[in-house]
């Protein structure tokens, strides 16, 4: 019996290239991770803003301060803010991947939805995190019931 | 003699194939019928709410300028319009989380992508209760609205 040769592999070893972090990976998981939070976060938003009691007629600045009263809302509002407008502006992002061709055009509307996304939670998070239930601008009649009289 | 003599290597009638060609570009789980439209579905309707949304963080945020430009800005919201857009909006909201529930079924669960069809059906199902359970609230808002009741 005579010994098997192995012929040469075709291309001689490679190192593995270093593993970058798979964010498309990531993102794909946010959507889904985000999106259970989502359901419970935008129903409860949904019913008591929209379905309970007189709807969206029994909304005013003294019902936001209501809510703001406790950390329960500035907590469940935070929550929303940052996993519906990341979730959203991921969407957008595959939706402008898949049909925005041009590379230009790609870049802007990429660059849009960042810098829209950046802005509006910032903004979003200020206002949540400075309200103030008793403003000294406050037209009569427009405060919460709790506000010392002035 | 030779079996294959020149004589029956010469062109002969080819019998048809047997393979026929599919009758409809369907049966995956991206192409055509239920995989697809519910796929077209989630992406119309989170664009609709993607944009619902830049609109309401930023009228949200008139709540930091003082009340009554805050209730100015929600009176906006009162009106048999925007009540009928909230009934869209909620139509919106529906479809998308549930079908996103499907998705994730189909993702992660060992047997949901076999049975994403039965999925989606039921997704249509819940979304049906879902918006039968709140237009009449909202319908019975946007009459009030509309008859000149515009705050509770």
């Amino acid at each position: 019996m005579t010994t098997e040769t192995i012929p040469a592999p075709r291309s001689s070893y490679a190192p593995p290239k270093k593993r970058r972090v798979n964010w498309e990976k990531w993102g794909w998981l946010y959507m889904r991770i985000s999106g259970l939070f989502l359901v419970v976060l935008i129903f409860g938003h949904l019913f008591v803003n929209l379905a309970s009691g007189a709807g969206v007629r029994e909304i005013d600045f003294a019902f936001i301060a209501g809510k703001y009263a406790t950390p329960f809302w500035i907590v469940w509002d935070t929550l929303l803010l940052w996993f519906a407008l990341i979730h959203g502006a991921n969407g957008m992002r595959t939706i402008v991947n898949d049909y925005a061709h041009r590379v230009v055009l790609r870049r802007v509307l990429l660059t849009a939805i960042l810098v829209s996304t950046v802005v509006l939670l910032v903004l979003g998070t200020l206002v949540i995190y400075t309200f103030d239930p008793c403003p000294a601008n406050a037209a009569a009649g427009t405060l919460p019931t709790f506000c010392p009289v002035k | 003699m030779p079996e294959n003599s020149a004589g029956t290597l010469a062109p002969q009638p080819v019998a048809k194939p047997k393979i026929k060609p599919p009758r409809r570009l369907a049966g995956t789980l991206y192409r055509g019928r239920e995989g697809m439209w519910s796929w077209v579905l989630h992406r119309i309707t989170g664009v609709s709410i993607y944009f619902f949304l830049l609109v309401h963080i930023l009228d949200t945020s008139v709540v930091r300028i003082s009340p009554q430009a805050y209730n100015a800005v929600i009176d906006q919201y009162k009106t048999p319009i925007m009540g009928l857009g909230e009934l869209a909006l909620v139509i919106a909201i529906g479809y998308h989380a549930l079908n996103g529930l499907r998705i994730i079924l189909i993702d992660f669960w060992s047997v949901g992508a076999r049975h994403q069809r039965l999925l989606f059906i039921i997704v249509i199902l819940l979304w049906i209760v879902l918006v039968a359970g709140f237009a009449p609230r909202q319908i019975s808002n946007i009459i009030l609205e509309a008859t000149g009741h515009p705050s509770a």
